[in-house]
């Protein structure tokens, strides 16, 4: 009777430990911070986008900006955007030190009021420029700013992908939850569907033609983004991607705004 | 013809019955596939301009369907701990609600302040919990100064407030009409909530969505209320009239027929109902009783004289066959008219309707006689009370001709003179009575917070990024300025009031800073700055397009009606012309198209009506063959309606929608009268030669009793239809049974002695 015991407990013990080795939320935790991992060290960048912005009735409209990041350890990225067009904002400059676990430090360059303002707001979930992209959809991703759970794996567009669902920790966030598409060869993001407050299908993010710079870090160079409670959509495109130019934390000073060109 | 057909159904009545009860029956399994439109869109045909206007503002900027919430607490107090906190627990349990896109409430509006250089963008009320006296104070002060919220989510006394949800319904060809119910069924249980959770509040609930979700409700109240009254009402008038058990119950099986067929084809057709159409069975219903009347009363004063049963009944068929295929054939036609409408709603009634005054005549010379030959009947033998009291009026007609002949021409005078008091209005809240919920929320709501009537402009400065020209700025300023020196209205929503506010904030709030800045550039990074620190949902999308070339303006007026609505977007139109000819664009709204559709209608349905006469007269020549009463008839054809239209002018005054169909379809209605009489009166002119004093005589004493019952059964069926809660169709009823009165009227006093002076 006793060895019975024993049998039922180790096959208990079969079943169950392979679940115990990876829960759903570890195995999305595991590859998120891969896909992180995998984007270390890059350093700094600088690039162009370019946005069009169409509405239901198919109006376009376009905006371009110069995006400067500097890669920091243990913390988000500061970034620099340099607004170019449409002119009445050239030369706009908005300063942005991220942060994982309180709100940003922003600041805003008028070049028509010669001032730099101070921004503070714990909203990141309004429209960038008026564009489908909330401002928390292009800031820089962080383990830290999500919770994850794995779902499935699945064929996207002919790659192999993990799906990962995360949900924003802030709670100022415009989601309940995002749904993300990592291929498996290289753990990029090629594909993000957003949930709203009432937990119902809004946006759907894709990104395409990734190229690898330094042989290591992958970018899209178009996202696609399409809200389809609105009908509206909008376009970045990236171009002149350079890696480590030499950026530091003196080219990201709020001091340094006025004179960002 | 008629006899050899009457024949023949003798002979094969067991097959009819089985081949009629089949047809209806595959015909009324289409009722599956009726639906409930759940969208005041319906009530726009897709070319309709104001319509198209509404559709591009509302695809180039974000749709304007709402639900608001209306919180009143009986302390008079918004401005408390309890009430507020309450306020931040339904905002953001608005959020929740399916297919919303923007929660605006007092609580989460981005309140901005500056301090030196630092610029705080936050809820106007993070946390109501940590609020002391000061607090609310300042609450108070920002909320009820500040122009985006007095008057549109704040009472100017603070003593009402709203909470408004945007909610973006797929688009219409997509719908599958359980939105909005979902939508409505979602607020109601959060009002329900709200409620409970607090006493000391009173809640409101209107908003177009509200709006859209009270048509299928008025609709179905209709269903249950009307269509058993009607029946009623039918069942006793038979019973009165036919003193026949078998006969009531054989009408009886008609008018139900004929209604499953109809809805049952309009169901296999795809049609939708809407209020105006849901109120077709009680239409058909009516109609389809006077059929059964002319062949059954025939029948049984038939048998009174001693006719056998199938004697009889081949007599009735010989002499209603060709009348009542005439009065179907007219009274369909007149309903057709209605496809003239610019209403799809009235379309679907009218096409409806037809279908089942078409079914109502071939059931009733199918299924009617077969029943009552297979059906026990029995009757008294001997004339009737009502034939008696015929031949005695028809003696006062013929005696009193010249009196009534003048007397009651001099009354259709004396009406139609009135006419022209009728105004046109609609007014689309008031389509609803005060029985329905929705429509007290909206009064209530229109007198202490803000209206539901609105009218929206795209000011469009002509370029990309040109809405932050000064000069634009400018204009549009003074055009929301002028707006605002107009005493019906409640709320100017203008981009000028965020920059203004905008340049103080970046002057450190100095007050004289209050003013639109004076660069083109200063203007757009103000814009820039102030879209990026805005929280979900609540961006500037609904007021700026993508190519900031152009910004909505939304007027909210209180309730006028829809003249007082076209002279004030009249006069604006004015103002642009002259002050701002660049950024001239028509108002558009539900309002505004609501306030052109009676025009609209009205235009429309002369054309549809001068057809329908044109065809009936033809008709009536034709069958009637003779040109001379062809034309006599137009007289009793149209008076009623001018009649109806004149004490309508006279007692109410008010026409919109709903009437401007009536005299199209009550032009079919009441030629049946007319077809009756006269094809009576020229059967005893042409085949027993009488002279018209005794053609008259005859034509009274064989439908007289027939004609006075059908239009009674008219009148009351109409008159039921007053009693829906939705004034398209109680205003439609009243009026219709207003003209059908004026019909038996000129057709017994006034188109007999019209006979005997022009008849000779």
């Amino acid at each position: 009777m006793k060895q019975h015991y024993v049998l039922i407990l180790v096959l208990f013990g079969m079943f169950l430990l392979p679940a115990q080795a990876e829960t759903p939320d570890e195995k999305g935790l595991q590859i998120a911070t891969e896909a992180d991992q995998r984007d270390q060290g890059f350093g700094d960048s600088t690039a162009t986008m370019h946005m069009v912005l169409r509405n239901k009735r198919g109006d376009e409209s376009s905006r371009e900006v110069r995006v400067r990041t500097l890669e920091i350890e243990d913390d988000g990225d500061k970034s620099m955007s340099i607004f170019d067009a449409p002119a009445d904002i050239k030369g706009t400059a908005f300063l942005t030190f991220s942060h994982i676990n309180k709100p940003d430090d922003q600041w805003l360059y008028l070049p028509a009021l010669k001032r730099v303002k101070r921004i503070a707001s714990k909203n990141k979930s309004g429209p960038f420029m008026g564009s489908e992209f909330a401002y928390e959809d292009i800031s820089s991703d962080e383990v830290d700013k999500y919770t994850y759970k794995y779902l499935r794996d699945e064929t996207w567009e002919g790659m192999e992908c993990y799906v990962v669902e995360r949900d924003p920790v802030d709670k100022h966030s415009g989601y309940t939850r995002q749904v993300v598409w990592y291929d498996k060869a290289e753990y990029r993001p090629q594909k993000v569907d957003y949930y709203d407050r009432k937990n119902e299908h809004l946006k759907t993010l894709t990104f395409h033609e990734y190229r690898q710079y330094l042989d290591k870090f992958w970018r899209g160079m178009r996202y696609e983004m399409v809200n389809h409670q609105t009908g509206k959509s909008t376009t970045l495109s990236w171009k002149e991607y350079v890696f480590r130019s030499g950026l530091t934390d003196r080219d990201f000073d709020k001091n340094t705004l006025k004179r960002a060109r | 013809m008629g006899k050899s057909y009457g024949e023949w159904l003798v002979r094969w009545r067991y097959l009819v019955l089985v081949a009629v009860i089949a047809s209806v029956a595959i015909a009324a399994s289409g009722a599956r596939f009726l639906t409930f439109k759940t969208d005041y869109r319906v009530f726009f045909s897709t070319d309709n301009p104001q319509l198209q206007a509404f559709e591009q503002l509302q695809n180039t900027y974000t749709k304007t369907d709402n639900v608001l919430f209306v919180l009143a607490p009986k302390d008079g107090n918004v401005f408390t701990q309890e009430t507020l906190a309450s306020i931040i627990a339904l905002t953001e349990a608005s959020w929740q609600i399916p297919y919303s896109i923007r929660v605006d409430s007092i609580t989460n509006y981005q309140h901005t302040e500056a301090e030196g250089d630092d610029l705080t963008v936050d809820d106007l009320v993070p946390d109501a919990g940590q609020l002391d006296a000061g607090g609310l104070e300042r609450i108070r002060n920002i909320a009820t100064n500040e122009p985006l919220l007095v008057n549109r989510i704040i009472s100017p006394d603070g003593r009402v407030t709203g909470v408004n949800v945007t909610v973006q319904l797929p688009d219409p060809e997509e719908q599958t009409g359980k939105e909005v119910p979902k939508v409505t069924a979602f607020a109601r249980n959060m009002v329900d909530e709200l409620r409970a959770a607090n006493p000391d509040l009173d809640v409101y609930l209107t908003g177009m969505v509200i709006m859209n979700n009270s048509f299928p409700e008025v609709s179905i109240r209709d269903q249950q209320t009307l269509v058993p009254i009607m029946f009623a009402v039918v069942v006793i008038t038979l019973v009165l009239l036919l003193r026949s058990f078998t006969a009531t119950i054989g009408t009886f099986l008609v008018i139900v027929c004929s209604v499953l067929t109809a809805m049952g084809i309009a169901g296999w057709l795809g049609m939708a109902l809407t209020p105006p159409s849901a109120s077709s069975p009680t239409i058909i219903l009516t109609l389809a009783v006077a059929d059964c009347v002319h062949i059954l009363v025939s029948f049984l004063h038939a048998m009174r004289r001693g006719l056998d049963k199938t004697g009889a009944m081949v007599e009735s068929l010989r002499i209603n066959l060709q009348p009542i295929f005439l009065t179907s054939l007219t009274t369909a036609i007149g309903f057709l008219s209605m496809n003239f409408s610019d209403a799809p709603p009235f379309r679907d009634l009218g096409n409806i309707v037809a279908m089942g005054v078409m079914a109502a005549f071939f059931i009733s010379i199918t299924l009617l006689p077969a029943l009552m030959l297979i059906l026990p009947v029995r009757v008294k033998p001997g004339a009737t009370n009502h034939s008696r009291r015929m031949d005695n009026f028809a003696d006062f007609v013929v005696e009193r001709r010249n009196f009534l002949f003048f007397a009651v021409g001099f009354i259709v005078v004396a009406l139609v003179i009135f006419i022209p008091r009728n105004e046109l209005n609609d007014e689309f809240i008031e389509y609803f009575d005060k029985t329905v919920d929705f429509r007290n929320a909206t009064d209530f709501s229109s007198e202490n917070l803000t209206g539901i009537y609105t009218i929206d402009y795209s000011l469009s400065a002509g370029e990309s990024g040109g809405i932050s020209e000064p000069e634009f700025l400018d204009r549009v300023e003074a055009f929301a300025n002028w707006y605002e020196t107009q005493p019906e209205v409640l709320h100017v929503n203008t981009l000028t009031d965020i920059m203004k506010r905008l340049n103080k904030n970046m002057h450190a709030d100095e007050p004289e800073w209050y003013r639109l800045p004076d660069q083109r550039n200063l203007s757009a990074q103000y814009l820039l700055l102030y879209e990026m620190s805005l929280p979900y949902g609540l961006d500037l999308n609904n007021q700026i397009d993508v190519g900031k070339s152009a910004t909505r303006m939304t007027v909210t007026v209180k309730n006028i009606s829809s003249n007082e609505m076209l002279a004030l977007e009249g006069k604006a139109q004015e103002w642009l012309h002259e002050n701002a000819p660049g950024m001239r664009a028509d108002g558009a709204s539900p309002s505004v198209m609501f306030a052109h559709i009676g025009h609209r209608n009205i235009r429309s349905m002369l054309t549809g009506t001068s057809v329908a006469l044109v065809l009936i007269s033809l008709i009536l020549v034709v069958a009637l063959r003779s040109i001379k009463i062809g034309l006599i008839s137009l007289v009793p054809n149209l008076a009623p309606a001018a009649m109806g239209f004149g004490l309508w002018g006279l007692l109410v005054g008010e026409v919109g929608l709903g009437l401007s169909v009536v005299t199209g379809m009550t032009l079919g209605i009441v030629v049946d009268d007319t077809v009756h009489f006269l094809s009576k009166y020229l059967r005893a002119r042409r085949e027993q030669q009488l002279a018209p004093p005794d053609a008259v005589r005859y034509a009274f004493s064989t439908v007289g009793t027939a004609l006075w019952v059908t239009s009674l059964v008219l009148i009351a069926g109409f008159m039921v239809l007053t009693q829906s809660p939705f004034k398209l169709n109680s205003d439609m009823g009243l009026v219709t049974a207003i003209t059908i009165a004026f019909a038996l009227i000129a057709d017994f006093l006034f188109l007999p002695p019209l006979l005997m002076k022009v008849d000779k």
